[in-house]
């Protein structure tokens, strides 16, 4: 039986398989899922992406922002550490505790597929905020406008205004914000 | 005794408390971490010794404004400790642990703040009966004061950062300890943890995570705190859940009245008989023959046992509170029924 998405009941149309340290996980995603993490889906059908298109290196490019959109592939790979504390997401699945605030920066997006899991597939926040998150509430408001945005623009081929709009998103992202 | 903490049971009167025939008590809790530290499993000593320093120079404000008790649970003795955790002002991982470590009490004995429990604040209020509303506005305004003094962990995607990802966003865990057994003598009891199951609530037992639930009382917990705000969730339990919870309960009490009076009343009168005269009693016992008590009371087939007191009884019989009331060796081995026994018949004399 094909597996449905780990974030909601639809069909999953991609499957990643994850090995790290010798321990395997895997992750299952609806095309909507999967676009909102940042894979690129190929073929033809539901593909948000032509295959073959250089927008790849474009999404490569702002996933340094850690708001912006992943792009994986299946394979296996170095696991990803957070810079402060040294949490991997293989050290998280034995302690089921993350280690500080920089691992939900360094790790937004493993961390967004566990916590979707966890809490009834909800990754966004919608409750109160400290006063000193006033700003960077704005500014995520910015970062999904700009994301949905780039998004449109690679399904539209327009990559002059989704290069326009990957230079907005490096300009917004600030290391100092997150906590 | 030197310097005895918690000697009486202040603030849980509960005598008038909001739907307390079957709502015992009311909780809530937020789950802070600070910016600029490890969160506590990563910390070292050194680090959780500066964030108690950290907490307790700030300005805590509400409930705290007037007075507050500070207590150092890595210092201070584990008869107090335990006593901290029967009356809910701690959890159970936070007896046990040995990290620097402390709570904050306030003078009524209704709010508590853990120093790095799982994450480095666990503020928490308690009520007695139904009061989640008015606990959670009170809790806002207090959590709103303490983030003048102190940065808290935020992230604006994921909200409060906390140690357990089951925690992230809101941090908010709303609990109602209920008091079920009509819905446990009518065998319905499984029906309703099912639908609740599907609500996606956590049901636990009388002290919380893994353990049973003695005198047929439930802890309900609400398990997502991410993805609807603090007032959506605290108005989902106040509103829906719990009510319904009694609604249910009560429905069940009226059909073992209607179905068969005499056997209800032998089992209360019988429970009111044992702890009236009997002279070795046990933790367990105690509360199974409370609770029965307390059903007989809220339903009116006993008169002239007032229902705080059986309140007051559930937590006076546990053991360490039994060992501050009496002098009773408490540990392990140690057979405390006799005094227990003798507590209760005095008190229900």
């Amino acid at each position: 039986m094909q597996p449905t998405c780990d974030c909601c009941s639809n069909l999953a149309v991609v499957h990643e398989t994850i090995v790290v340290e010798g321990r395997r996980s895997e992750v299952h995603l609806c095309a909507e899922h999967a676009a909102e993490r940042g894979y690129l889906l190929q073929g033809d059908g539901d593909s948000l992406l032509p295959a073959g298109l250089p927008l790849s290196k474009l999404l490569k490019k702002s996933a340094a922002d850690p708001a912006a959109p992943a792009v994986s592939s299946t394979s296996a790979r170095t696991p990803k550490a957070c810079s402060s504390c040294g949490m991997t997401m293989a050290s998280l699945r034995e302690t089921q505790l993350v280690g500080c605030a920089e691992c939900y920066r360094a790790l937004e997006e493993e961390l967004a597929i566990l916590i979707g899991r966890t809490q009834e597939g909800a990754t966004t926040h919608a409750g109160r905020h400290p006063m000193h998150a006033a700003k960077l509430i704005d500014r995520a408001a910015v970062r999904n406008r700009l994301t949905r945005d780039l998004r449109e623009a690679v399904s539209r081929e327009e990559f002059e205004r989704a290069a326009r709009i990957r230079d907005e998103m490096l300009a917004l992202s600030d290391p100092s914000e997150a906590q | 005794m030197n310097n005895p903490i918690l000697p009486t049971i202040a603030g849980f009167d509960g005598a008038d408390a909001p739907l307390g025939d079957c709502v015992l008590s009311s909780r809530v809790r937020l789950a802070r971490n600070l910016v600029g530290f490890n969160f506590v499993s990563r910390a070292s000593p050194e680090q959780l010794a500066d964030v108690v320093h950290r907490v307790q120079s700030a300005r805590l404000g509400g409930p705290f404004e007037s007075a507050v008790r500070w207590v150092n649970v890595q210092s201070t003795t584990s008869l107090d400790r335990l006593l901290l955790f029967e009356r809910n002002l701690i959890s159970r991982p936070f007896v046990e642990s040995t990290h620097p470590r402390c709570v904050a009490i306030s003078a009524d004995e209704s709010t508590s703040v853990m120093v790095n429990e799982e994450d480095h604040l666990r503020l928490q209020m308690l009520a007695p009966g139904m009061q989640l509303r008015q606990l959670s506005e009170r809790m806002f305004v207090f959590d709103g004061a303490i983030e003048r003094s102190l940065e808290y962990a935020f992230h604006p995607r994921f909200g409060y950062l906390t140690a357990c990802t089951t925690n992230v966003g809101t941090g908010i865990r709303v609990s109602a300890m209920l008091h079920l057994p009509g819905l446990a003598l009518v065998q319905e009891l499984e029906k309703v943890q099912r639908s609740a199951r599907e609500l996606h609530l956590a049901i636990r037992g009388f002290h919380g995570e893994g353990t049973d639930a003695l005198g047929d009382f439930y802890q309900v917990s609400n398990q997502t705190t991410l993805g609807r705000s603090e007032q959506a969730i605290v108005e989902q339990f106040a509103g829906e859940i719990v009510p319904q919870f009694v609604a249910y309960e009560l429905a069940a009490r009226r059909t073992l009245l209607e179905r068969d009076p005499a056997a209800l009343d032998d089992r209360v009168q019988r429970a009111l008989g044992i702890l009236r005269s009997c002279r070795l009693l046990s933790f367990e016992e105690s509360i199974k023959f409370l609770a029965r008590v307390r059903l007989g009371v809220s339903l009116g087939r006993i008169s002239g046992v007032p229902r705080h007191l059986i309140d007051q009884l559930l937590l006076a019989v546990q053991p360490a509170h039994l060992s501050r009331a009496t002098g009773c060796a408490l540990g392990n081995g140690r057979d405390d029924r006799g005094p227990r026994a003798d507590f209760i018949r005095s008190s229900l004399r």
